[in-house]
């Protein structure tokens, strides 16, 4: 399945892009992380990190359809 | 109309401080929050907030609402600066207008609080050195090198 991927801050920054279209046999934001930290050498691990499918923040176990929208949110820091 | 929103442009405090007037209220508390020179002991010389926008702009809306819930307000709203900032413009304007003074100063400091705490905005702090470093606070280092 295919799954869309925005990319945020320190994350943007070390995946040298802000959105990307992976093709995925992961079930769950839990697994794709993992991927796509492989991939880009992402450093954070999953307990610093928030995940938002389709624009929701969800569990780490939701069930990943194709076509969805997958956001892993570094720690912020507004205001 | 929505109670909280990101803005590319500069924050107008005072047109917002209409939006928290009702003749039940018997005042408002506001916070401004403006970028600053400094940070941990680094010269900063200007910014950049970067928000994913459909989540930042529901969250903050569910942090007014759950305000509301909490306190006894008559108003709240917030806005949140997104993009080039240069020191002293703000970066965050935060009101909240009650009958007393007590449930508006707690909903403010709450607010702003929530928001720095769940919004998915992040600053990237640019160095009189000339380097520059997206901040994520906690307590481990925001990111290494590559293994």
């Amino acid at each position: 399945m295919k799954i869309r991927l925005l990319y945020f801050a320190s994350l943007a920054d070390r995946a040298g892009r802000a959105e990307e279209i992976v093709d995925t046999q992961a079930p769950a934001p839990r697994d794709l992380y993992a991927e796509v930290a492989e991939i880009h050498g992402f450093a954070f691990p999953i307990e610093r990190l928030r995940v938002a499918v389709n624009g929701a923040l969800t569990a780490w176990d939701h069930a990943l359809a194709d076509g969805d929208e997958v956001v892993f949110l570094p720690p912020v820091s507004g205001g | 109309m929505k109670h909280f929103r990101l803005s590319e442009t500069r924050i107008d405090a005072a047109a917002l401080r209409i939006t928290l007037e009702n003749p039940a209220a018997g005042g408002c508390v506001t916070f401004e929050g403006w970028v600053r020179n400094h940070n941990e002991a680094r010269a900063v010389t200007r910014l950049d907030y970067q928000a994913f926008a459909p989540l930042a702009e529901d969250e903050g809306e569910a942090i007014l609402a759950e305000a509301t819930s909490r306190f006894a307000l008559r108003a709240a709203r917030c806005v949140h600066r997104v993009g080039a900032l240069a020191i002293g413009d703000m970066a965050v304007w935060v009101g909240a207008s009650a009958d007393h003074r007590d449930a508006a100063f707690a909903a403010c400091r709450w607010i702003i609080d929530e928001v720095k705490r769940r919004v998915p905005i992040w600053k990237n702090e640019h160095y009189a050195d000339g380097e520059s470093g997206w901040l994520h606070p906690d307590s481990t280092p925001a990111d290494v090198p590559p293994r």
